[in-house]
């Protein structure tokens, strides 16, 4: 039964189902929303150092936004960690004499982290061709950090050409190299296929997640969907495939009812993390986030990594022929613009929010050419500009308020 | 003490000759906007195949050129404020918004009438806002774009990965194939190894004019008066019309060090500069560092299309690898902080300078974004006086004169007094 039918099913008996259901059971949602938000506010790292603990001589690489082939790390042996700034949750005291005002705050909150030895747990990070402050901070880490793996990983912007293809494999060759001699385990063909299969598993039951937010956002609240693929990125993907496993069993039960509001696709959040009250803010203003790019690089792919007998070549092709367009990736192939509306008109939705961490340059790049082709195709738009690290949503509420009346009242 | 503002600019033969090479420059520019010219190739120049553009006797158009001789001329706000209309972010590189503005307006400027692109070549060395500027460009000119990927330097090797090379080199092939389509013509091998010669020699001068400033005094500013030589080198690298300027510019430089004739009438302080300059404020911004006697001996700005100093050449015996590592290697773009700093190092240690100054420009968050790590390694490491000081390089309403010259001051002075300190 699809999503859509077991909830149109609940909606007949609702009433039945809360008298069954034992009290348990329904909360277990709750408490699983409810440590994901734990999980993903914790600047202390807390689930994966425990399981670091739990398995002796086990490392850890964190991975810097937006796509990482976490395949690569967990092959070797080592539990990829999305470091992914601090959000609300640190000062930033050290960071702000190497990086400057203008500067986006996810950079500097990483870099605090770093510099007040919250990350000495890793062994190493990974950054990734996004923008010049990430690139840069990669070289910041570099020097500051001389006993940890650093590595900077250059993803082809020549989508055109199937030079890229092999470039990107051989690319991944060599991080995968620097991998192994840190963890001491050379992975093999079928070791990176078990990975792929793994980290497919958990990919898939997120597009699952997301096919029932489209299909029935009354069910699952984008703030919780945000909670749990963030807790996803901070644990042990085989604990996470179990957590997530548990979520899709339990939703097509949850006792809920749909409310009146506009439906919106959220872009441009590919990277810094909004507040987890940002997100609830909007939501509590009338939107139903049917779609948004949060955490992009870890639902970087739309289908299945193919299992092949060159894993390597599967994930280099995958990148760029079977992932989501992002605001770190320019194919020339097609326009951001088209694949948006595109996306607009898949999920039935009245309005694009485009919500874009202040500074962010690729983001504030594309929301120019995002207006233009949604004021030309007339899908109406709010942009909200955003910092991980605030607490106070009054100006976003407002202003999201006010856009969704002028289109409930239109 | 500050000496009183000394004049600080030569009028030199160069100086005129370049004002001429350039308005022509400029005019063939404006004859293929009026259909009459030869095909447009829009590129970036931080690092770019334009031998091979010239090979195909097609037309270098370099939008980030068009963007500083906006802002030198005072025209860069209006056009500004029209892209930031459209819907671009104040935070979004000055140089893109200026000119996307300019686009829009019929591509019209003081200078010249800028042809529309009959291709976007994205030469992406380095810089991801070349990425989002050519896409953005693509957008509204429909024009065909190709993006030349070039790997970042990210590796700690001596030379980039022979991977990288590979990749670039075989992009390069694409190019000329495209190129050949467009023009209906076969690349001209020899032709394009001419014009490798003449940018192998232009090169070559070029360094030996950088490498004039380890004199004493230095016959000329690296900063202020460089970056007014680079046009000739973006826009006519590969001409004879380019070489001829280098040669008068390195026959004129070596005479001013012959004479032990330096820009400012004392040279008091020598420093190397890194990053852009605040082109709408280049002489309020000169006149503060010429009143302490303050000369720049080297410059990573004026490196920012290429880096010969340090043995590079375009090789007609290997065009397409020597133009790969032109942009992989050869310029300042493409290298990460460690590679930067080993240059900045270079110049302090092999140049001799006193101090260093990094200009951080808003605009600009691949020279800017992490300098405050850069003046911890060279105060704290290497015990070179920095100062870091902030403005923007294209939009005038980030340059607070009277900040910038008290910090300018400050930093002087405090010089000044070590150097009373050191001689007691």
């Amino acid at each position: 039964m699809s999503g859509a039918d077991s909830c149109l099913a609940n909606a007949v008996t609702k009433e039945e189902a809360v008298a069954t259901t034992p009290v348990l059971e329904s909360f277990k949602l709750s408490e699983i929303f409810d440590s994901c938000r734990e999980i993903a506010q914790d600047t202390e790292f807390t689930v994966a150092k425990r399981w670091l603990e739990e398995h002796p001589g086990k490392k850890a690489i964190g991975c810097f936004p937006v796509h990482c082939p976490v395949e690569l790390i967990h092959a070797s042996g080592m539990l990829p960690l999305g470091i992914i700034g601090a959000g609300n949750q640190i000062e930033v005291t050290y960071a702000d004499s190497r990086f400057q005002s203008f500067v986006c705050s996810i950079v500097k909150t990483t870099l605090e982290l770093g510099l007040t030895s919250r990350l000495k747990f890793l062994d190493g990070m990974l950054f990734h061709s996004i923008c010049d402050p990430a690139r840069n901070l990669s070289s910041v880490f570099l020097r500051n950090f001389p006993d940890m793996f650093v590595e900077y990983l250059h993803f082809p912007q020549n989508f055109a050409s199937p030079l890229a293809r092999k470039y990107l494999e051989s690319e991944y060759r060599r991080i995968l190299d620097g991998l192994q001699l840190r963890s001491g385990h050379a992975p093999t063909a079928d070791d990176l296929n078990r990975s792929i299969g793994l980290y497919n598993r958990i990919r898939a039951g997120l597009r699952e997640i997301y096919r029932i937010r489209a299909v029935t956002p009354h069910v699952i609240s984008a703030a919780e969907s945000f909670v749990l693929t963030r807790a996803g990125t901070l644990m042990a993907p085989e604990a996470f495939l179990e957590m997530l496993e548990n979520v899709l069993a339990e939703l097509p039960t949850r006792p809920t009812r749909p409310k009146d509001r506009i439906r919106v696709v959220l872009e441009g959040s590919f990277c810094e993390l909004p507040p987890v009250g940002l997100i609830e803010t909007l939501e509590q203003a009338g939107c139903y986030i049917l779609d948004d790019d949060f955490l992009r690089g870890w639902r970087w792919f739309t289908e299945d990594v193919p299992i092949q007998a060159n894993p390597l070549a599967a994930l280099a092709e995958s990148y760029s022929e079977r992932s989501h367009y992002s605001g770190t990736k320019h194919d020339s192939r097609e326009t951001k613009a088209a694949h948006l509306i595109k996306m607009v008109k898949e999920k039935k939705a009245d309005a694009v929010v485009m919500q874009a961490a202040k500074f962010c340059e690729p983001a504030l790049f594309d929301y120019a050419l995002y207006r233009k082709a949604l004021d030309e195709a007339k899908i109406p738009h709010l942009l909200l500009e955003f910092e991980e690290k605030t607490w106070i949503f009054d100006r976003a509420r407002s202003e999201a308020e006010t856009f969704v009346e002028s289109l409930l009242f239109d | 003490m500050a000496q009183a503002a000394a004049k600080s600019d030569y009028q030199g033969r160069i100086h005129n000759l370049q004002k001429d090479m350039i308005g022509r420059y400029y005019a063939n520019l404006t004859a293929a906007a009026e259909g009459k010219g030869k095909k447009a190739i829009y590129m970036l120049i931080s690092g770019n195949p334009v031998e091979l553009i010239e090979a195909f006797d097609m037309l270098p158009v370099y939008p980030e050129v068009n963007a500083l001789q906006l802002a030198v001329k005072k025209q860069s706000l209006p056009l500004i404020l029209s892209a930031e209309e459209m819907g671009y972010s104040t935070d979004n590189c000055a140089y893109v918004k200026a000119d996307i503005g300019m686009y829009l307006a019929d591509r019209k400027t003081p200078f010249a009438t800028i042809p529309q692109p009959d291709l976007l070549l994205c030469n992406y060395v380095g810089c991801n806002v070349y990425l989002q500027w050519f896409e953005h460009l693509a957008e509204y000119s429909k024009a065909p774009i190709y993006n030349l990927d070039v790997p970042f330097f990210r590796t700690a090797t001596p030379d980039p990965l022979e991977e990288d090379v590979n990749y670039v080199v075989k992009q390069l092939e694409e190019l000329i194939e495209m190129l050949e389509r467009m023009s209906g013509k076969a690349l001209d091998y020899q032709k394009l190894q001419r014009i490798m010669q003449l940018s192998g020699e232009t090169g070559e001068l070029w360094s030996e004019i950088k490498k004039l400033t380890r004199e004493r005094p230095a016959p000329y500013d690296a900063y202020f008066d460089s970056v007014m030589m680079m046009a000739p080198l973006y826009c006519l690298r590969g001409t004879e019309d380019g070489l001829r300027f280098f040669q008068e510019a390195c026959k004129e430089m070596k005479q001013r060090a012959d004479n032990h004739q330096g820009p400012l009438p004392e040279e008091k302080f020598r420093v190397v500069m890194e990053g852009p300059p605040p082109w709408p404020f280049l002489r309020q911004f000169r006149d503060m560092f010429s009143r302490w006697g303050a000369v720049s001996i080297a410059s990573t700005y004026s490196g920012v299309g290429g880096i010969w100093e340090f043995g590079f050449r375009h090789d007609p015996q290997r065009p397409l690898e020597s133009i790969a590592r032109h942009m992989l290697q050869w310029n300042v773009t493409n290298r990460n902080f460690m590679q930067r700093y080993k240059q900045l190092k270079d110049y302090v240690e092999d140049w001799g300078a006193d101090a260093l100054v990094i200009h951080s420009v808003k605009s600009c968050r691949l020279f800017s974004a992490g300098q405050g790590d850069m003046r911890e390694y060279f105060t704290k490491q290497l015990g070179v006086p920095t100062l870091l000081i902030e403005s923007d390089l294209e939009d005038p309403r980030y340059f607070s004169e009277a900040q910038l010259r008290n910090r300018v001051d400050a930093f002087f002075e405090s010089l000044e007094h070590q150097r009373h300190l050191v001689a007691k």
